[in-house]
């Protein structure tokens, strides 16, 4: 136990030093930040008697000092290079340790309705912005919103149709210590608004790195968003991150979440169906090797009638990874003919590689269309030597079925070249022939 | 001689099923095998073909000079031989043109030609896909994936037509076929006859044959060919049925 104050005692003396600089804003951001870390220092880390946590051991991160990183290293365009997509996208946001890179970023002639800005700005500018993310009891919430210096802030106007994607590409990269580094994405969608959101979270340097991500994204009445978030940080990182999204009235959004992993990689996502007939879908790719671990927690709480959820989520697991799993599915009262999918298929390639799955449908509405399902298994044998007989090689008809395991949800990705990239790491992180 | 069996021995989880097959079939040559449920018809086509589920305990088979036991059967196909399955595999998230492809640029690189881009490829699908009466769409759905029986029985025979193999074997390919699909796959076996090369059409029924008219006739029964004749040997099998054959095998044992 000492032990383990002792290391917040780091977050703390880093917290007193962060009050003091400007990038702790406002008057209700320093209230909201003091209150968050108030809050985990009292609830410290999870462990596995958390119900939440019950699989995912995070004591490799308790017991590392983290500090927040004030210099880091230079980050080049040259080192983002491997990240992006070409030329895919021109309008860029790039945040290297938590912090917008105007040098990195390309933000000019934004389409009109608009605006991409420093969250820290944003911050400051604007009256408090309450997200779900403030109210949340999650201790690597708590941290970032304690360490948050300022991520990305998307603002879309009511109306405006924004058909350029727009990529935001999150860099952790520690010095000489391990790191903590704290993004944040916060996305309003105005009302009938459209837009198109890829996240990139990138890793370059050897030390640990503690990512403590937060992607808020709050769609207004009819409002459409297709979100992406690709996680491709080092093997020595820690990617703790939680997105929420809260949908209003016939508001629509998409997302493909592709995780390649770190040493632990989890992911709580949680959407609000807060209004009639909004729509939600929630896929997810999560690739693992080695001895890592990737869990996904999702929730989707359907708070109001006539809302369709769609979810499918594979995972392709090889070494001796671990994988998590849990999906959770609320119908409240009010949300009759609510209509939730949820799928977890697991493509295990080696017999040390695991993964703990649970569907939780809590339901409280009687006329509702809830289905679910999961299942785990190897590559399967005959299809393997249909392949093979046909003169496909041994090596090639596995990279062939790997593909086709995860081409539902890579397929949902629109952008081209986004998908043909992953297409790309995910044959090096398999080690496949290409 | 392409493909010369001998004696061969064939076990199945851990049930003896081929004991002792005896083949010999040479380019051009149509043979037919033909026997009651269980005599190990099915068994002597996947033995060929490489399926893992099945061991040979003993005997030989020389495919082309070499011996085929010994090869992969990735090879095999590389080789030239091809097995239209009796029940195809769905694979679902694998595009069937895209499949195609892959299997016809893995021969072609294995004999040293270069590989088709997706023009040429296309030209390729396009011939080969009049020759079944195939639906174009069926190029563009997974491989197999909501197939009916007809339509992954003609997906066979267009993936041999593609493949363009030495020797072809076809196991119950007429099974689960109206009588419409069955010509239109007869057509297309006839179509791909040809003195270079061979092919074994593994049937419970003669009616197959009538349409796909072979040189020989051999019928199994318990693992070993009990007879072999010419295509009049069918005939003679649609009259008494297979009765007869275990009758005889039985009064032999």
């Amino acid at each position: 136990m000492a032990q383990v104050a002792e290391r917040h005692g780091t977050y703390a003396a880093d917290f007193e030093v962060f009050r003091t600089t400007p990038a702790f804003g406002p008057e209700w951001l320093r209230d909201a930040r003091t209150a968050a870390f108030a809050r985990f220092l009292e609830r410290g880390f999870p462990t596995s008697k958390d119900e939440e946590w019950k699989f995912t051991n995070v004591s490799p991160i308790a017991s590392t000092e983290f500090r927040r990183v004030t210099g880091g290293p230079r980050v080049t365009a040259a080192m983002l290079e491997p990240f992006l997509y070409g030329k895919t996208f021109r309008l860029q946001a790039v945040v290297v340790n938590g912090r917008l890179s105007s040098e990195l970023s390309s933000l000019s002639d934004l389409p009109e309705g608009v605006t991409i800005s420093s969250l820290a700005d944003a911050m400051t500018a604007q009256p408090p912005l309450e997200g779900p993310s403030l109210k949340t009891d999650h201790p690597f919430v708590l941290l970032n919103t304690a360490f948050c210096e300022g991520g990305v802030f998307v603002h879309v106007e009511p109306k405006a149709v924004v058909t350029e994607p727009i990529h935001v590409v999150f860099v952790s990269a520690p010095g000489a210590a391990p790191a903590l580094v704290a993004p944040r994405l916060f996305v309003v969608a105005g009302e009938q608004s459209q837009c198109s959101i890829v996240e990139t979270y990138a890793g370059v340097g050897e030390s640990a790195v503690l990512t403590t991500a937060v992607t808020e994204v709050l769609l207004g009445p009819g409002a459409m968003v297709d979100h992406v978030k690709v996680q491709r940080e080092t093997a020595t990182a820690f990617h703790l991150a939680s997105t929420f999204v809260h949908l209003y009235r016939a508001s629509t959004f998409t997302s493909q979440a592709i995780t390649f992993g770190g040493r632990i990689a989890r992911n709580d996502i949680t959407a609000t169906m807060a209004g009639e007939g909004a729509e939600c879908t929630l896929n997810g790719l999560y690739v693992a090797d080695g001895d890592t671990l990737v869990d996904t927690h999702t929730t989707i709480d359907h708070a109001m009638p006539h809302c369709p959820s769609h979810e499918i989520y594979k995972g392709i697991l090889a070494g001796r990874s671990k994988a998590v799993f849990n999906g959770k599915i609320i119908v409240r009262p009010d949300a009759q003919k609510t209509d939730a999918k949820q799928t977890n298929k697991a493509l295990l390639l080696s017999g040390d590689a695991g993964i703990n799955t649970k569907p939780q449908l809590e339901i409280f509405a009687d006329d509702v269309k809830c289905t679910h399902g999961a299942a785990i298994g190897q590559l399967d044998d005959d299809q393997l030597f249909y392949l093979r007989a046909r003169g496909i090689g041994q090596h090639d008809a596995r990279n062939i079925l790997i593909h086709a395991f995860a081409s539902d949800v890579l397929n949902g990705i629109a952008h081209e070249a986004v998908r043909a990239r992953l297409e790309e790491v995910l044959v090096e992180k398999l080690h496949l022939p290409s | 001689m392409l493909l010369e069996i001998k004696d061969l021995r064939v076990k199945a989880e851990d049930k003896d099923i081929l004991k002792g097959v005896s083949l010999s079939v040479n380019s051009g040559e149509v043979h037919a095998i033909m026997g009651p449920n269980g005599s190990g018809k099915s068994t002597l086509a996947r033995i060929l073909s490489g399926h893992p589920g099945y061991e040979a305990t003993g005997g030989t088979v020389t495919y082309d000079g070499k011996d085929l036991l010994e090869m992969e059967p990735e090879e095999r196909a590389c080789e030239g031989v091809f097995m239209a399955f009796q029940y195809p595999v769905e694979i679902p998230g694998v595009n069937n043109s895209y499949f195609l492809k892959s299997a016809l640029n893995a021969l072609r690189k294995h004999k040293g030609l270069q590989e088709l881009d997706a023009v040429e490829f296309l030209q390729v699908i396009r011939e080969k896909s009049q020759l079944l009466e195939m639906d174009q769409s069926m190029l563009h759905r997974a491989v197999n994936e909501g197939f009916s029986g007809g339509e992954k029985k003609r997906n066979e025979i267009f993936q041999m037509a593609v493949l363009e193999p030495r020797l072809a074997v076809l196991d119950e390919t007429d099974s689960g076929l109206d009588i419409d699909a069955l010509r239109v796959v007869a057509n297309g076996v006839n179509s791909l006859r040809s003195p270079d090369r061979a092919i074994i059409v593994v049937t419970h029924y003669q009616r197959l044959l009538d349409y796909i008219v072979p040189d020989f006739v051999h019928v199994l029964s318990d693992g070993r060919i009990v007879r072999s004749g010419g295509k009049e040997l069918a005939l003679e099998l649609e009259d008494k049925g297979y009765g007869w054959i275990d009758a005889a095998a039985g009064a032999r044992a």
